[in-house]
């Protein structure tokens, strides 16, 4: 079943892009990464969908109801990290956490305690007198306090030192183990490929990929990394390679297509090193914003 | 209507209602209290006002106004207490959705199960209830001055109430105005000029429209819909103008409403 289903939802503010014809979905379960550089319009949608923002064309369902005809029931099972946190200054961690829980209509307050405990949160400072990392996670005991069914989660974790990371990212595994669906918005790679199942890649406001992570990984491109005494570079020229780079005696480059090719030109060679591997998400992306 | 946030709302304003509640009731108790000096001296009181230049005093209201009977006399104090809770009932309008952008809190109220409608409701209740609570200390310590310092002398009481019972329209135009600019404009970044730019902008428009000529501007301002003067003077209200202040305030409501459910809230930059 689809959580999320956006079809082509487009946003123009006055004249400026802010996402044009992006179309996808999100099934229940799932940890879905939204990556793209600042500006591509991550945030964009995510207000589309929290309806902050208004369309200027096209539709979003979530739930399988309309987002705009149906926003606060759909909001009653949503959960939401924004990247910027900002509370009311002269609360107390505890009363802002308690404002949050009464409207959902149900007592949270054991499930306050426990994540708050869990993320090392101290309930009785003031907003105003934390650090941005402390106030990240208010917004993220803030976020999961009434078990959301779905989670936005919009560049988590920026502030967050290592420890905490991990520990971030435990509570969302387990989350997701529950059932949670996840929406996670990045522009770091290296954590949409922990933790996400299937990415959607957004570019200048369109979605330019759409793709299971091991597929964008495994079936595209190899990393291959070879050196070797007096070689000379051209020996790769082969159809499939891209990205082709010497230097120290070292070649390296991308290649899409049958391996076999690859080795046999390197069995020709006398090499002192040679590896192949999956290429990260990092080179992946840097891929597609050439 | 959402408990959560109208009791939010409620605390969020709840220190400067109470400034503003005090400030008006010890305006009006400390002004009367001098009540009874000014109408011993009323025939000299009044010789020295027409000295003063005609537009001075019509900018007071002094030529309709006589300060040696308790109702002449309070109805010149009545014109500051107006002045203040102008300025109060602006400002929580222009603050009512402003604030939250400004400081950047809407996007967690606005991510919570509650409609736009809902959060308006809601945050409009508040600031009435605000606005109720000052609007009741100037009755309070208007009956208390009258009672203690009018020496004796007697007034209409259902002149009074018509003076006392003009605040709440008053403060609604205020708020519901504020409330329509500051859904107009991008961005409110501070409230206070905003709030003393329409508390004072309406009452120079009302003050000085005699100065000016005939132009007929001070019909717009509330100042001039509920002159305290011609209230007294007259023992009624100006019906037509008085309809034209409501209608205002209505259709500044009825705009906000139908800007706010289509806004779209600025994010973080």
């Amino acid at each position: 079943m689809s959580i999320i289903e956006v079809s082509k939802l487009t946003k123009y503010y006055g004249k400026a892009r802010g996402i044009v014809d992006v179309s996808f979905g999100v099934e229940a379960g799932e940890i879905f990464g939204f990556i793209g550089p600042n500006g591509a319009g991550k945030s964009t949608t995510i207000r589309l969908l929290l309806s902050l923002i208004h369309p200027t064309s096209g539709s979003a369902r979530m739930f399988g109801q309309d987002v705009a005809a149906h926003g606060p029931e759909i909001r009653c099972d949503i959960g939401y990290l924004p990247s910027e946190v900002y509370y009311y200054e002269g609360m107390k961690v505890i009363d802002l956490l308690r404002y949050s829980a009464s409207f959902y209509g149900h007592d949270s307050t054991e499930r306050m305690r426990a994540l708050a405990q869990t993320m090392e949160l101290e309930l009785n400072r003031r907003i105003s007198d934390l650090s941005y990392g402390n106030k990240k996670k208010v917004g993220i005991v803030q976020g999961l306090l009434h078990s959301p069914k779905l989670l936005f989660l919009d560049e988590p974790t920026a502030g967050l030192d290592p420890l905490m990371q991990r520990k971030f990212f435990n509570l969302i595994r387990e989350e997701n183990a529950r059932g949670v669906t996840v929406f996670f918005s990045s522009h770091i790679l290296g954590e949409v490929q922990r933790l996400c199942t299937r990415v959607g890649i957004i570019r200048e406001g369109r979605i330019v990929e759409i793709s299971n992570i091991r597929a964008l990984q495994q079936n595209n491109y190899k990393k291959v990394q070879v050196a070797a005494d007096g070689l000379n570079p051209a020996a790769f020229n082969l159809p499939g390679v891209t990205n082709l780079q010497s230097e120290n005696g070292t070649v390296s480059f991308f290649f899409k297509g049958d391996i076999n090719a690859v080795l046999h030109r390197i069995s020709a060679l006398q090499v002192t090193d040679v590896s192949i591997e999956e290429p990260t998400l990092e080179e992946i992306f840097m891929h597609y914003y050439e | 209507m959402n408990a959560s946030i109208f009791k939010h709302e409620v605390r969020a304003r709840l220190r400067s209602v109470a400034i503003w509640s005090l400030a008006v009731a010890a305006l009006v108790v400390v002004y009367f209290s001098f009540f009874a000096g000014f109408a011993d001296q009323a025939e000299l009181l009044n010789e020295m006002m027409a000295r003063f230049p005609p537009e001075m005093r019509a900018a007071f209201g002094l030529d309709r106004m006589d300060l040696s009977t308790v109702l002449g006399y309070y109805s010149f104090i009545f014109l500051f207490v107006q002045l203040c809770l102008a300025i109060q009932a602006s400002g929580y309008g222009f603050g009512m959705v402003s604030i939250e952008e400004a400081e950047l809190t809407a996007d967690f109220l606005l991510t919570k199960p509650v409609s736009r409608a809902q959060v308006l409701n809601s945050k409009l209740l508040a600031a009435l209830a605000g606005l109720t609570l000052t609007n009741l200390a100037v009755w309070v310590s208007s009956f208390a001055a009258l009672e203690l310092f009018r020496s004796g002398r007697e007034y209409a009481m259902g002149t009074l109430l018509l003076l006392l019972l003009s605040i709440v329209i008053f403060q609604l135009f205020f708020l519901s105005v504020g409330l329509v600019v500051s859904l107009l404009v991008k961005r409110v970044r501070s409230v206070t000029p905003y709030a003393l730019g329409l508390g004072f902008g309406a009452y120079v428009l009302s003050a000085f429209s005699g100065v000016l000529g005939d132009v007929k501007l001070e019909l717009i301002s509330p100042f001039k819909h509920l002159d305290p003067a011609a209230i007294v003077q007259n023992a009624a209200y100006d019906a037509p103008l008085v309809l034209l202040n409501v209608a205002v305030s209505l259709a500044a409501l009825a705009a906000s409403y139908w800007l706010y459910l289509r806004r779209d809230i600025p994010a973080v930059s």
